[in-house]
């Protein structure tokens, strides 16, 4: 058991640091944005399950020889209210907060996704009243402002994408299919929930540095693999000049002004060059035995914190 | 038949566009006007604007003056104020906002502008 909590420990340090650090220089993602993503997965995940199971480990070591005969001990040691002999206040330390921390990170997540749900179905609602159905378009609807936006509101029966009429002034028709290819690319592949568990995960975790850049990170994969679907409708140029319109849109003292001061801070990291770039700069997808090594890197890393788990 | 959907933005436009209140049969009078120009929708009963009315109601989009019989409908907010209000959600400057709303392109600062900028000289322009 001691030795599974320390491999477990120093799992949850190489998940924690160094790996993500790591991956989020990678230049290598941007031409394999899926693969990237399904290793972000597992890397949080991982790293949940190996910092939770480490201090599980490491407090059951005086209840038995496993994490089965230990728990089994605990239950039978809570139920008579006696500790074995050879457990020390640092387990039940470690069993304490491998308890809360579990909680903590469920509890978060059900908090996010419910706070989401309302917030996403009242801003429906909004939208419903104030759009107008976009005549060429199934699920799109426009809403009549200056500033040029493009959204997607993910639902449980029906998902809409969201254009504003500035986004309509701005683009030309093939600029505007690439867009709505791109929205309606999010909506169908689910990206909203790999935002929202990272999200969570950021927010349970404020002091963790490491789940800043992941969400940060997944952010921009997620939108370039959006790009990917849009460039099966227009050709690279075209996305390429759609996404730096818009982005260069928002001057100050234009369109986003007329809403007042707008005190978002904007995003530290830069995240609309790196998806011009690579519509521009002709890099060819990572070729598949490449892919393939990562994928097999993201499955033993969940594979080798759940070994450890269950057949210690 | 119209869905209600639908129905609560008719009215809601209506009540928007005269920025006064009516009463539930002034609102069937003015959308039966509108549907003899568009000639989609039936002839609306004034129950089912009642009812629409009492959605918006329990939404917070129409306060109602019970001091006056038939009673009188208003929007509570401009359409403006609500559009701007949807815009300050999307463009990320509610502070609680929670919901992943997948922008397009996100917040652009203006160094990334100028970058951006650089790059558009260098893309072929193409027609679709």
């Amino acid at each position: 058991m001691l030795h599974a909590a320390v491999v477990l420990a120093l799992l949850t340090l190489a998940l924690a640091w160094p790996v993500p650090i790591l991956l989020a220089r990678a230049q290598w993602t941007a031409r394999a944005p899926g693969t990237a993503l399904a290793l972000w997965q597992s890397i949080a995940l991982a790293g949940g399950l190996s910092m939770i199971g480490a201090l599980l480990t490491y407090g059951l070591i005086p209840f038995g020889t496993n994490l089965a005969r230990g728990l089994a001990a605990l239950a039978r040691a809570t139920i008579d209210q006696r500790l074995p002999p050879r457990a020390g206040v640092e387990h039940v330390f470690a069993l304490c907060c491998a308890v809360i921390l579990g909680t903590h990170l469920l509890l978060n997540l059900i908090a996010t996704v419910i706070r989401s749900e309302r917030q996403r179905r009242r801003h429906l609602t909004l939208v419903e009243l104030l759009s107008q159905p976009y005549p060429e378009h199934a699920g799109t609807r426009v809403i009549d402002h200056a500033a040029p936006v493009a959204y997607c509101l993910p639902g449980a029966t029906r998902s809409i994408t969201v254009l504003s009429a500035g986004m309509l002034d701005l683009l030309a028709p093939g600029e505007l299919r690439a867009v709505i290819a791109h929205e309606k690319a999010h909506l169908r592949q689910q990206h909203h929930t790999v935002l929202l568990a990272f999200k969570s995960w950021h927010s349970a975790l404020p002091w963790f540095p490491i789940a800043n850049r992941a969400e940060t990170a997944v952010a921009l994969l997620v939108e370039m693999l959006a790009d990917d679907q849009a460039r099966r409708v227009v050709d690279d140029g075209t996305l390429a000049r759609a996404i730096v319109l818009v982005g260069t849109a928002g001057e100050p003292g234009t369109a986003t002004d007329a809403l007042g001061p707008l005190d978002a801070p904007p995003h530290p990291a830069d995240m609309v060059t790196p998806r011009v770039r690579r519509l521009t700069g002709g890099q060819p997808p990572l070729p598949l035995p490449a892919r393939a090594a990562v994928l097999t890197a993201a499955t033993a890393l969940l594979a080798v914190p759940t070994a450890l788990l269950l057949l210690l | 038949m119209a869905s209600l959907g639908e129905l609560e933005r008719a009215i809601m436009d209506v009540l928007w566009d005269t920025g006064q209140a009516l009463s539930a049969n002034d609102l069937r009078d003015r959308l039966a006007l509108q549907s003899s120009v568009t000639a989609t929708r039936k002839e609306l009963a004034t129950t089912t604007v009642l009812t629409v009315l009492s959605r918006l109601e329990n939404k917070g989009f129409v306060s109602r003056d019970r001091g006056f019989r038939p009673h009188q409908y208003r929007a509570v907010t401009s359409r403006a104020e609500h559009t701007a209000e949807l815009m300050h959600e999307v463009l990320g400057s509610a502070p609680d906002r929670e919901a992943a709303l997948a922008r397009f392109i996100g917040n652009v600062s203006p160094q990334e502008q100028q970058t951006l900028r650089q790059l558009l000289d260098g893309i072929p322009r193409q027609h679709a």
